[in-house]
């Protein structure tokens, strides 16, 4: 099932007849309206049907791949990540480990699927994208605890810390530039302080997210690579150490969090 | 000759930026970017500002250090070749709102934007306006005596030169603003007859 979406005629005639009065304003009144409504059901469905669809070399499905709870195990897995592997002795954030298992268990070539890991504006969604949106559905309303219980998921937050201060690039920005204060914004977009359990557990709890600006939906890893692109930086890597290190600085902080995910955003 | 040496002094304590001999974040960042159109691997190495700032929140600093630098980066600062500091506030409107530039999915050929209102309220009558930073609305009150210019301009080429660490860009110390595109900015802040000063509709 590959449809587009196209949710933004309500939108624009919010935009149309409401004044934009700061905050999300027109965004929270078209939640509102869309109340439990989000266009991202329709990608849980196609996320799922992908988890269960045969492919690759082996023309397996990623049934028996194994997120951490045990093989095909996908209830409540989300909200572990990132987390050791005893199989690879690494710390994997879940896009890394799905790409883990598309290779170990359906012979697929990973690389390819790297090279276009995220959707372009209004585009079809990716594989990746509808995967990993509809394994953090299946951990909807579940309190997010990674368990910090190995020493190399311990120096993983430690080297996300230090990465979400440093500071390069011409413009000097760090993650922290934007995101270790709280009640600020950019424009009219409210920032998160992801140096807090309030910022941190309410930007991760509510990620994937339908972008409704964007007309798909977004993962961590894509607002982590699109945050760096405005930083000035080189583009970020899908399941790259600099992306599972700074999730984990996320997640560990948004410990005792509930998982709200797929959210609804601008 | 003097000038000439001390210049390039300058050059090596603060300007190149480089990787530190203990800098074991190198590899990390080396393998999780990969360089995109004019945002080139380059850009994650740090110079003697940028690694200063790099601290987490909590850790002691050394002050000294840091006072030493801050007086570099203020003895370094260009002023205008011309003497003046006023340009035209209109281009300094553009330039203000102006978010674009130096991102990997920015067009090189344009100028760049100095993207001051994500961060600062300036014109009342414009709504979106970011909080990072401090309101700027009626800045032109404070007069063009030539301590104001020189504070001003100061701020806009290299804020580390008066508050090290600060979370602004050096518009004018690295090469994202022209000289021309500051004087621009500085006419939006500091005319009369631009926005800023003038009351909201």
């Amino acid at each position: 099932m590959r449809l587009r979406y196209r949710w933004w005629a309500p939108l624009l005639a919010l935009f149309l007849s409401a004044q934009v009065a700061g905050d999300d304003g027109v965004f929270d009144e078209y939640r509102d309206l869309m109340g439990d409504d989000n266009p991202a059901v329709f990608v849980i469905d196609e996320g799922e049907e992908f988890w269960f669809m045969p492919q690759g070399p082996q023309s397996a499905s990623l049934e028996s791949c194994d997120l951490g709870l045990g093989p095909g195990v996908t209830a409540g897995a989300y909200v572990k990540f990132p987390r050791y592997f005893e199989d690879t002795a690494t710390v994997m954030d879940l896009e890394a480990r799905i790409l883990h298992c598309m290779a170990t268990i359906q012979g697929r070539d990973v690389e390819a699927i790297k090279a276009k890991p995220y959707s372009l504006r209004g585009d079809f969604g990716t594989e990746m994208e509808a995967l990993v949106t509809w394994l953090a559905a299946e951990s909807e309303g579940v309190t997010i605890g990674p368990e910090q219980s190995h020493a190399d998921e311990r120096a993983m937050y430690a080297l996300g810390e230090e990465l979400f201060f440093y500071r390069a690039g011409p413009h000097d920005f760090s993650c922290a530039t934007c995101h270790e204060q709280s009640d600020m914004r950019i424009r009219l977009q409210a920032l998160p302080d992801l140096t807090s359990h309030e910022g941190a557990a309410e930007a991760w709890g509510s990620w994937p997210a339908y972008r409704i600006s964007q007309g798909v939906v977004r993962t961590m890893g894509w607002r982590l690579r699109d945050c760096f692109r405005q930083q000035r930086w080189p583009e970020l890597q899908m399941g790259s150490e600099v992306s599972i290190a700074l999730q984990t600085y996320m997640a560990v902080n948004a410990a005792g969090g509930v998982m709200k995910a797929p959210g609804l955003k601008r | 000759m003097k000038n000439l040496i001390y210049g390039i002094t300058i050059t090596l304590i603060t300007g190149a930026a480089t990787w530190a001999a203990a800098d074991d974040i190198k590899a990390v960042l080396l393998g999780s970017f990969s360089a995109k159109n004019q945002a080139t691997m380059d850009r994650l190495k740090r110079d003697a500002v940028q690694a200063a700032c790099s601290a987490p929140r909590g850790t002691s600093l050394d002050n000294q250090a840091l006072a030493t630098l801050r007086q570099e980066r203020l003895n370094a600062v260009q002023l205008p070749a011309d003497g003046q500091y006023l340009g035209n506030w209109e281009r300094g409107a553009e330039v203000a709102g102006n978010g674009r530039g130096l991102q990997s999915s920015d067009d090189p050929t344009q100028p760049n934007g100095g993207n001051c209102y994500a961060c600062h309220q300036l014109a009342p009558d414009e709504v979106a306006y970011g909080t990072l930073g401090p309101s700027l609305t009626g800045y032109g009150a404070r007069g063009q005596s030539e301590a104001m210019l020189q504070y001003t301009w100061t701020k806009l080429w290299d804020t580390h030169a008066y508050n090290l660490c600060s979370h602004m860009p050096r518009f004018g110390a690295q090469g994202i603003l022209t000289e021309q595109q500051l004087k621009d900015v500085m006419a939006y802040l500091l005319d009369p007859a631009s926005p800023v000063n003038k009351p909201g509709q």
